[in-house]
This record gives C-alpha cells, sequence and structure tokens, in this order.
C-alpha cells in the first residue's frame, strides 16, 4: 500500500462491488510490462526555437539554454515526445487497450498526478529523439478526493543516436468523478478570481481542498466528529473520561477491539469491558502526506497501534516527528483535546531510555 | 559521510519565488510544452469537464520547479532528477509561492524539498537533484548574480539574499 494513495489511512480499496472491481483490477493489472509506446520518434529535431519558447513561458532567463553552446532545458524532456496537435507517433495498442478498458468500466476521467524525471545528458539542438515506453504498474482501485480510480504508471526511456538520456516516469489517474456538487459554475471566469479562495470554493473543486482554503478565513475547520451508535457509545462514554474501554466476550473472554455487537470468536452478544493500562507499540502506519484534507496539516503520520493487552487501534502518533516513526515504537496513551467538543485518545511516543 | 559542499546545507531554506498564474501562463506553457489538451486552454471545454475553469498542465509545472532550482543555484547547476506531485490546481487568477529545503548533501550535489502553495493548497510538492559544480565558493557567487538578474521579473527575488542558513546540527 503506498502512503501517498491512502487519504488519512481510510478507505483505501473498497470491496464492496466485488467481482466486478475484482474483474477490472484483474484486466488492467494483466497490462503491467507491456508496452506503452514502441520507436516512437520525436517531431521535431531539439532546436533553438522551440526551446527559446519554452524559457519565454516559464519565464526562466537561464544564460545556459541560449547562445553557441546552448542546451535545452532538461524538464523540456517529455515535450520532446510529444505528440503535439496531430497525435501520438509510437503509442502501443497495450496502452489504447488498458485506458479503454478503463474507460469502459466508467474510470472516463484522467488527471495527471505524477512526474519523475531523470536527466542522464543534456540535450542539444540538432539532437534526434527516440522514445520507448512500458506500462509500469496499474494500483489498486484508489479512493482520492478527485474520485475513485486507478493509477497508471508509466516509464519512458529516451534516447538520442541510442545512447540513453533520460528517463520520464508519468503517473495519471483514471477515475469516475467524485458525487460531482453542479453548484452553479459561477459563469464567466469563476477561477479568474480565484485568488480569493472563495471563488474558487464556489466552483467544483473539492470540497476537501476548498475547506482548507477556508482556514485563513473565519473559522478553522474541524476534524470529522465520531459517530456514536448503541454499539460504540460506551467506548466513547469511557472516552470522556479518559478510559479507553476495551470489549471483553462474556462467554470466551476474548478481547475484542473496534467494539461490535456481538463476539467475533464465539459470536455471543453478551460483554464487559476492561480499561487498557496505555501501553502499546507502532504495529504499523502510515504517513499522510497528501492530499490534505481540512482540520489536518499533513504530513502527519497514523499509527496502527497493539496495545498491551494486545488489540490493535488506529490513531495519531503525537510527540514524534511524522518521520521518525517506527514500527514496534512504544508508545503510551493520553487524550487529546481537539477542540470544545471533540476529546480523541492518541498515543505518544515513549522516549527509550538506555536500552 | 561529508553533508557539506561549500555553502550548500542541509536545511538551507531558498529565498522564494512567487508566480502569478495568469491565463497567458498557463496557455503559453501548455503550447510551449507540446500539450494541447482542451482543459489547459479553452475553459468553455473546461468547465464541461467539471472544472472552473483552464488549469495549468503538469509539464509547465515541472518546469517552473526546475526554473527555481537552476535560478538559485545559478547557470552552472546541472538538474539530474525532478520528481514532483500535484495537488490542488493552478487556476488563473491565483499565485503560486515556489519554496525549498535542502534537504541532503553529497559531494556537489544536492537534493532540495520544493513546495509550490497556492490560494487553494499545495498545488506542487517534489524534490529535485541538482549539481553544483565547482564547490565551495562558486556555488554563492553564482546564485548571487543570477538573483540579481532575474530581479527585474520578479518582485520578491531582488529582496532575497543568499539561501538562509540553518544549522544541520541543531536538528533531532
Amino acid at each position: 500500500m503506498s502512503e501517498r494513495e491512502v487519504p488519512g489511512g481510510e478507505g483505501a480499496t473498497a470491496l464492496d462491488e466485488g467481482g466486478e472491481y475484482e474483474d477490472v483490477f484483474a484486466r488492467a493489472k494483466a497490462y503491467e510490462g507491456q508496452a506503452a509506446a514502441v520507436g516512437g520518434l520525436g517531431k521535431d529535431l531539439v532546436n533553438e526555437p522551440m526551446i527559446r519558447h519554452w524559457c519565454e513561458a516559464m519565464g526562466d532567463t537561464n544564460p545556459a539554454y541560449v547562445g553557441a553552446d546552448a542546451i535545452a532545458p532538461p524538464t523540456m524532456l517529455q515535450a520532446w515526445t510529444m505528440g503535439g496537435l496531430s497525435g501520438h507517433a509510437g503509442r502501443s495498442e497495450a496502452y489504447d487497450e488498458l485506458l479503454g478498458l478503463l474507460d469502459d468500466a466508467g474510470y472516463t476521467s484522467v488527471v495527471a498526478t505524477d512526474c519523475e524525471q531523470e536527466y542522464l545528458r543534456p540535450l542539444r539542438p540538432g539532437d534526434a529523439i527516440t522514445f520507448d515506453a512500458v506500462i509500469e504498474s496499474v494500483s489498486e482501485r484508489k479512493t482520492t478526493k478527485l474520485g475513485t480510480g486507478y493509477f497508471v504508471t508509466t516509464r519512458m526511456d529516451v534516447r538520442v543516436a541510442g545512447r540513453p538520456v533520460g528517463t520520464h516516469r508519468f503517473r495519471i489517474l483514471k477515475y469516475v468523478p467524485a458525487g460531482r456538487r453542479r453548484s452553479a459554475p459561477k459563469a464567466e471566469g469563476a477561477g479568474a478570481v480565484a485568488r480569493t479562495a472563495g471563488a474558487a470554493r464556489a466552483a467544483e473543486i473539492p470540497r476537501e481542498i476548498a475547506g482548507t482554503a477556508g482556514t485563513a478565513g473565519t473559522s478553522r475547520p474541524k476534524r470529522p466528529r465520531p459517530v456514536v451508535n448503541r454499539d460504540n457509545a460506551g467506548f466513547w462514554e469511557g472516552v470522556s473520561r479518559h478510559r479507553l474501554l476495551i470489549q471483553r466476550c462474556d462467554g470466551c473472554r476474548t478481547l475484542r477491539f473496534p467494539w461490535l455487537p456481538g463476539c467475533n470468536a464465539c459470536g455471543c452478544p453478551d460483554w464487559d469491558t476492561v480499561e487498557a493500562g496505555g501501553e502499546g507499540t507502532v504495529y504499523s502506519y502510515v504517513v499522510m502526506h497528501h492530499p490534505p484534507f481540512p482540520a489536518f496539516d499533513p504530513p502527519y503520520a497514523v499509527g496502527l497501534i497493539e496495545l498491551a493487552e494486545g488489540v490493535r487501534m488506529i490513531s495519531n502518533v503525537v510527540g514524534v516527528q511524522h518521520d521518525r516513526v517506527r514500527i514496534g515504537m512504544p508508545v503510551r496513551l493520553e487524550f487529546e483535546q481537539v477542540d470544545e467538543e471533540l476529546e480523541l485518545p492518541v498515543f505518544r511516543a515513549v522516549e527509550r531510555s538506555g536500552g | 559521510m561529508n553533508t557539506e559542499v561549500g555553502p550548500v546545507r542541509v536545511g538551507d531554506v531558498l529565498p522564494p519565488l512567487e508566480i502569478e498564474i495568469t491565463r497567458t501562463l498557463i496557455v503559453a506553457g501548455a503550447i510551449a510544452s507540446r500539450d494541447y489538451q482542451d482543459v489547459h486552454h479553452d475553459a468553455e471545454l473546461a468547465r464541461q469537464k467539471g472544472s472552473p475553469d483552464i488549469f495549468m498542465n503538469i509539464l509547465t509545472t515541472n518546469g517552473l520547479v526546475g526554473r527555481y532550482i537552476t535560478d538559485r543555484f545559478g547557470p552552472r547547476s546541472v538538474l539530474r532528477r525532478v520528481a514532483i506531485r500535484l495537488g490542488a490546481p493552478n487556476y488563473p487568477g491565483d499565485t503560486m509561492v515556489l519554496t525549498g529545503t535542502v534537504e541532503a548533501v553529497d559531494g556537489d550535489t544536492a537534493t532540495v524539498r520544493v513546495v509550490g502553495a497556492n490560494g487553494i493548497g499545495r498545488h506542487v510538492t517534489g524534490t529535485v537533484t541538482v549539481t553544483v559544480p565547482g564547490a565551495a565558493g562558486a556555488v554563492g557567487a553564482d546564485g548571487a548574480r543570477v538573483a540579481q538578474g532575474a530581479e527585474g521579473a520578479e518582485g520578491i527575488e531582488g529582496a532575497e539574499d543568499a539561501a538562509v542558513h540553518e544549522a544541520a546540527g541543531s536538528r533531532p
């Protein structure tokens, strides 16, 4: 599981659609390793006019890109491989099939999410570009702010006269847009005044992003509220008294967490509770970088904490930098007043004392 | 491991670069990168696809990140690797501020963490690996010269001096 694609560590891969999902995923996955482009030729030699137009657009005044010994801006790598208005040359059937498969399954929208380029040798005017690309990976289905879909990663090797000059890894998300809220497209120029976050919010920016922008304004967005129901009310009642309560089955004495109406081990519906001592260790964790959610300030660590009693729970790991969280790290329970209404159990990293 | 080369140190914070996201920049960047996807130049079609307006393409973002690094480290610096991830889109009328922090230094090669924030969030996050030849002395000299050369174009640059040094040792 890739840390970046899991919003807040929740709802990474929905399995609710069962068979259909498995089928699309399996068929898409089968394209891994197949060629995405074979024997592609750059439509233009590397040339001064295109370099100059690029530098004008970017406002790049680097003298390395002009004059007798000019090189092309390395970040132009992909530009030399673009199809332009007349379309792509060398794109493989496999890649078109993969995109078509996802289109047919309803994942019709596409957005570029990542670009990773390595530059092995500078490009100079006159260089003739060739390229090949492979479908490197198809992710499991992921739920993102934009919607649910699959990340498709391709890697392109770019050459001049047969010699490698760079690699270009590109990731797109093929997705079904998240419940599109038709909030009256503010007619002309909604985005033109998007400098005020409000205008952007009015448009169809995913709610979470818009919420983040709202922090600058009146009230800071609040963390999501827990859904308290009759099956878990006892847990939240315990939290309100600064007690972390674990359920214990009356029938077989098995401890369980999170709270459930019956025992997974023996099915018995009767239970009492045990108060957790508060000691635990990090069993696993993810670091949340993107996307940002209101009231959360990435990057932050979401930990799967194994309590001394043996059950595990998901919570924040605090008191340690996100990149210092480690599996096995000892942690201790504490209660954090998140806002005036909400208090949550979190786990603070415990300094190891000598050994 | 030697984590220093010349004046480039782990923890150095690069002066920010402020980019006005104009409609012209978005379109010029898309065309200069040979990207004719309609969402990068046709507001009407962009709206039909659920976007409030046209938005900057990833190739332009990549070019701006590369420019930010070579502006800061001087014309002799050589980009080795640029890896970026996009978040909040760059729509016309917004402003993106690029910031950078040196995360690692190995010989004459530095790894810089770059963030480009706009009015609605983080447009881009990424890392750039850049070689700065000449090591000691030359880096600062080149960096300063470029910063002055670009002063006219970007107001914010003129006010900034060379990279701010943060004591690398102060980190836990």
